[in-house]
Formats: structure tokens, C-alpha cells, sequence
């Protein structure tokens, strides 16, 4: 149960720093999104068998089972990978936070109604890039 | 092929990755390296195929640990003309990223061998946890690739796609690593053949394996989920455009696949919300393509359009219905590729992708403009191209499977399908080049101004070989089309009876 509880406030914390428009606190959502998650997996091993797997003859009914803490190492590994990549783009792109702010609300919404707005991040990163790519052919 | 050999086609890219990640800056080797490499996976599956073509499993535990307990690795006629497709994709891309200067990046031919140990790893796994690792080894060079792309070009327009796209991908992820929590809460394994038929069995398995496909419905770009990729992949660079198109969404479709046809094993009671779901990306896709106006997200919508159709085959679940649509899958990976490639090479030549600001490519570009026709014409499914089989089988097998609704909707969208390639064809080919009042119907712009224009360098061969040659393929698959068939119906055929990829896998 307390595992339960400690999933949704997770869940939830990461829900609503997700939906901030700030970069930095939509990397934290993550970084709780992905502790609920880890919790989750490893709840799924059974929480109530805690004895360590090892000796000659461990008891099948009260060690712990070892595949989903693999699996929780595994998934923390990438997790904090990908999260020190969104850091370095969320620096990257702070100057821009302001002008790019109505952007960033069309950009969310998944809806095909907002196929005419107008698609300025595309367009800006391509307008200077000709001469770079000739010069480089 | 030795089935101890199928982990090799995870191992040697990465290898290599490891190598050319050591060159200096400006060191050719590592082109060849990765040319060299890309070659050799291309040959390794198309002996995988050789091997399955007539519907056999080679399955390997690694390290000779019993089924069950092994990190498996399958490989059955499905996954095998996937990476066979996968390979081709990557090979020409990358030829057409050093062609265009992209290659030149010092980083570029490890991400994209570590992108291929990904794919390849994610199409040869049997066990659902290892999928998702290998998923994320495709992703983690993809988010590098992505930026890479726009190296010092201005900051906004490069992070804002990668942020959408990492973020995206990042909570798809999280998403399936929750429904494998889940899997593995219910069913007690991860392992594919350990989960056949559970979820038929047991509403739970079947709840906590739905979570996943749900995660892997958001990265093909499923409708109402597809607004990432319309928005983040006209972001980065053609060349990136072109092989994302090929590889990320296809898998998590290639996933779809596998999953629902070895864990459900094809249950009747959920195809209705796979035929409602996946006509409405068809739609959906198509009508979004209307009101864009470069040329790239107008490409991007159509991929989600046509996603929808690839699905459908999995939602009719009949054997032509499966055959159909692993026959459009193959199809579809080769012929979006020559279309991102063709457009591509025009937009890195002329510094723009917008309808209005391109004219007159056909009698500079004739060579481009043959390779875009073909494929265009074969996206909208006009024979003789391999689009027109795709959609012929798809139609027939829907309306044999009774859902004529399906049909309708799959005609309808491929009309406007071809009226959008003859937007692009109309604008960007086959208007005249002096700008002006005889210009017609093609757009209104005002086109280049006469100084632009003349400093536009042309595509030349070189540039216009790549997309070319892959619609060059789909001619080829078009009038040679039993024999993809006749594979694709062996693919089928696994996908339905799953009892030799379980036997295979458990040993």
C-alpha cells in the first residue's frame, strides 16, 4: 500500500512539473516520472520476499527476486543518461524561452487543427543554412 | 546462416561504432569503416533471409544459457526482411549524408553504427525488457544525430525539435518500461515465447500488455499521438529526416506486430479498436498534409497517414490482411526514404524547403525529378510501382475481412494522397523557373529572386543517385511483386501460427 501511495504522489509531482513551461522543471517531472516507474518494476518482484538471493540453498519463497532489480539498474542507467542530455539542452536553448513561448503551446497540442499555424522553429533554423551546406559540398 | 551468428549482427556495428568513434576530426577512415560495415549487415541479412525464406526459425541464447533463462535472439522471416530493409535504408542514407557534406561530422558513423545495433537488436529480440534496452540504444545516438545536424546553426530552430523529440521519447519509454513492470507483475516473465498466448488467457497479462502496446502505438505515431513527429522531423537535416523515417517508427510498428501476434495471438475481441484507431491515422495524416507548406511536413504527415495503413494489417489479423501489411510496411520504408532523399537533396542545394520559394527542379534536376515522380506515384499506389500492390492487397484483404468501412477510407485517403504529391510535383518540378504571371495554379509566391536562383548549385548525380536507387527498388518490387509476396505471406504465416518461433526460442 505504502508503495502504491509513494508510485501516484510520484506520478502525480511529475504530472504537474511536466506541464510547467519551463524546460528545467519538465527534466525534474522526468526524473520523477522515471523514480515512480523504477518503484514500479520493482514492486513487481514480489515486496514481500527480502532475503538475498545468494548461499547454496536459497529458499525460493522468502529471497528476493533478482530479475527486476536488473531491470530497475538498467532502466536508472539510461534514465540519468537521457536526463544529463535534456539538461544540456535545456542550457542550450534558455535565450530563446521568451520569444518561443506561444510556440511551445502549439507544439504540445497533438491536434490536427493546428496544421496552419505558422511552423517558425522549422523555418528559422532553415533559412541560414545554405550557405553552410555549400560550403561544406 | 548459424544461428550462434545472430548476435553478430548486434556486435559488429557496435564494434565498429567503438572504432570510428576514436578518428580525429577530418580523418576519412571512418567513412569507410562505416560504408564497410553497413555493407556487411546489409549481406548478413539478406542471408538471414535466404536462410528463413521458407519459414524456418534460428533462434540463439546468448552465451548457450537454456530457453527461458537466455537473453534470446530470433530470427524469423519477418525480422529478417526488416533488417534486410533497415540495412538498405541506412546504407543509403548515410552514402547520401557524405555526399552532402552531413558525413563529415566527426561523430556521425559511430551514431549511426550504434543506431543500427539498436534497430537491428530491437528486431532480433525475443523478450520484451531487451527490447525496450535496445529501443533506447536506437534512441541515444538518434538524439545525438538529431543535433549534430544543426551544429552552430542559430540556437532555436536545432533544440526545439530535439527537445520535443527527446521528451516525447523519453515519456514513450517510461510509459513501456511501466507495462513491462506490469507484464512482469502478472505473468511472472518478460520472455516472449514464456508469454504466449497469456494475455489471451488472462485479462490481466492482457491489461499490463496493452500498456506496452500503448507506448509502442505512441511511437509509431498513432493518431491522436502524432503531432512529435510532424513537428520533429522536418527539424534536423534531410539526411537525418530520411533514415529516422525508416527506422524509429518502423520498429515500434515491427513491435506491434510481433506483440500482439505472439502475446494475444491475434485475439479477435481487440481488432475493433485497432481498425477504428488506425483509420483515423489514415485520415487524419492525410488532412494535416493539406494546410503544410514545406515540403519535409507535408512528407511527415503522409508517413503518419500511411502508418495508419501498415496497421491495418495487424487489425484485420486474417493472412492477407498480415501479409498486406508487412508487404506495405517494406514498401512504404523504402519509398518514404526516396521521397525525404529526393526533397532532401533539393533543400540542402537551395537552403529551403518551401513550396513557394522552389521552381522549376525538372529540367535542372531531371534525374531528382524522375526519382521523386516514381516515388510519389508509388506512395499514392498507382501501378507499377510497389504502392499499387501494397494498397491493392491491403484493399481486398480489408473488404475479405469485412470491414468495408476500412476500405473506403483507405481509397479515399490515397486520392488525396496523390493530389498532395502533385502539390509538391506541381511547385516545386514543373513550374517554370522565370517567376511571374505564367506560373498558373502552383502556388502564388513570388518565387527565388533571379540572383538566388542562378547561385543554387545543382544536385548533379552524385546527389540524386540515392534516392534514385531506392526508387529504383520500389519499380523493382512493383513488377516483381510474387516475390516479396510470397515472403511476405511466409512472414505472415509466423506471425499466425507462433508455435515454431516459441519451439525455436524455449529450445
Amino acid at each position: 500500500m505504502m508503495l502504491a501511495l509513494s508510485v501516484g504522489a510520484l506520478v502525480a509531482g511529475a504530472a504537474y512539473l511536466m506541464l510547467d513551461r519551463t524546460f528545467l522543471r519538465v527534466v525534474i517531472g522526468f526524473v520523477l516520472l522515471g523514480h515512480a516507474v523504477n518503484l514500479l518494476l520493482f514492486s513487481s518482484g514480489g515486496i514481500l520476499r527480502r532475503t538475498e538471493p545468494l548461499g547454496s540453498e536459497p529458499d525460493p519463497a522468502v529471497t528476493a527476486d533478482a530479475l527486476p532489480q536488473a531491470f530497475v539498474l538498467t532502466a536508472i542507467v539510461i534514465a540519468f543518461a537521457i536526463t544529463v542530455y535534456m539538461l544540456v539542452l535545456a542550457v542550450t536553448g534558455r535565450a530563446d524561452e521568451e520569444a518561443q513561448a506561444e510556440g511551445d503551446g502549439e507544439a504540445a497540442a497533438p491536434d490536427a487543427a493546428e496544421t496552419d499555424a505558422p511552423n517558425t522553429d522549422g523555418r528559422t533554423g532553415a533559412a541560414p543554412r545554405s550557405t553552410d551546406e555549400e560550403s561544406r559540398a | 546462416m548459424s544461428p550462434t551468428l545472430l548476435p553478430l549482427l548486434v556486435g559488429l556495428p557496435l564494434a565498429a561504432a567503438g572504432l570510428t568513434a576514436l578518428a580525429r576530426q577530418g580523418a576519412r577512415w571512418p567513412s569507410v569503416v562505416l560504408i564497410a560495415a553497413l555493407s556487411l549487415n546489409l549481406s548478413g541479412a539478406l542471408w538471414l533471409v535466404v536462410t528463413t525464406r521458407s519459414g524456418g526459425v534460428l533462434a540463439h541464447g546468448v552465451g548457450g544459457w537454456p530457453g527461458g533463462i537466455s537473453i534470446p535472439f530470433v530470427g524469423d522471416t519477418l525480422s529478417a526482411l526488416m533488417l534486410v530493409v533497415t540495412g538498405l535504408l541506412t546504407l543509403v542514407c548515410s552514402a547520401f549524408a557524405l555526399n552532402t557534406g552531413l558525413g563529415a561530422v566527426r561523430l556521425f558513423a559511430p551514431l549511426v553504427l550504434t543506431l543500427t545495433a539498436g534497430v537491428n537488436g530491437a528486431l532480433l529480440t525475443a523478450d520484451i525488457f531487451n527490447m525496450f534496452v535496445f529501443i533506447e540504444v536506437m534512441l541515444l545516438p538518434s538524439y545525438g544525430l538529431l543535433i549534430l545536424a544543426r551544429r552552430g546553426r542559430g540556437t532555436l530552430g536545432s533544440v526545439v525539435g530535439s527537445r520535443l523529440y527527446v521528451t516525447f521519447n523519453l515519456f514513450v519509454s517510461t510509459v513501456f518500461l511501466a507495462g513491462v513492470a506490469f507484464v512482469y507483475g502478472t505473468a511472472g516473465t518478460v520472455n516472449l515465447a514464456e508469454l504466449a498466448g497469456a494475455a489471451r488467457s488472462s485479462p490481466l497479462v492482457a491489461a499490463a500488455t496493452a500498456v506496452c502496446l500503448f507506448a509502442l502505438g505512441m511511437k509509431a505515431a498513432v493518431v491522436p499521438t502524432h503531432g512529435w513527429l510532424a513537428r520533429a522531423y522536418p527539424s534536423t537535416s534531410p539526411a537525418v529526416t530520411a533514415l529516422f523515417s525508416g527506422l524509429h517508427t518502423k520498429v515500434a510498428i515491427y513491435a506491434i506486430y510481433r506483440v500482439y501476434a505472439v502475446v494475444f495471438e491475434g485475439d479477435q475481441r481487440y481488432l475493433w479498436i485497432g481498425v477504428v484507431v488506425f483509420s483515423a491515422t489514415m485520415a487524419v495524416g492525410v488532412l494535416g498534409a493539406v494546410g503544410e507548406d514545406t515540403m519535409r511536413s507535408i512528407l511527415a504527415f503522409h508517413m503518419v497517414s500511411q502508418i495508419g495503413y501498415i496497421l491495418l494489417g495487424v487489425a484485420l489479423f486474417t493472412p492477407a490482411g498480415l501479409a498486406a501489411g508487412i508487404f506495405y510496411l517494406l514498401h512504404h520504408m523504402v519509398v518514404k526514404a526516396s521521397l525525404f532523399l529526393s526533397t532532401g537533396a533539393i533543400e540542402v542545394r537551395a537552403g529551403e524547403g518551401r513550396l513557394d520559394r522552389l521552381r522549376g527542379f525538372a529540367r535542372r534536376e531531371p534525374l531528382l525529378a524522375a526519382a521523386f515522380l516514381m516515388a510519389a506515384l508509388s506512395l499514392a499506389g498507382l501501378p507499377p510501382f510497389s504502392g499499387f500492390v501494397a494498397k491493392l492487397t491491403l484493399i481486398l484483404a480489408a473488404l475479405d475481412a469485412g470491414q468495408v468501412a476500412a476500405a473506403v477510407v483507405a481509397i479515399v485517403v490515397s486520392l488525396v494522397t496523390l493530389l498532395s504529391m502533385l502539390k509538391i510535383w506541381n511547385a516545386v518540378f514543373v513550374s517554370r523557373e522565370d517567376t511571374g504571371e505564367d506560373t498558373g495554379g502552383a502556388g502564388g509566391g513570388a518565387g527565388v529572386s533571379v540572383r538566388e536562383r542562378t547561385e543554387i548549385p545543382r544536385v548533379g548525380i552524385l546527389g540524386s543517385l540515392p534516392a534514385l536507387a531506392l526508387a529504383g527498388v520500389t519499380l523493382f518490387l512493383g513488377l516483381g511483386a510474387e516475390l516479396l509476396l510470397s515472403l511476405a505471406s511466409t512472414a505472415a504465416a509466423g506471425l499466425i501460427d507462433t508455435a515454431p518461433y516459441v519451439q525455436a526460442v524455449l529450445g
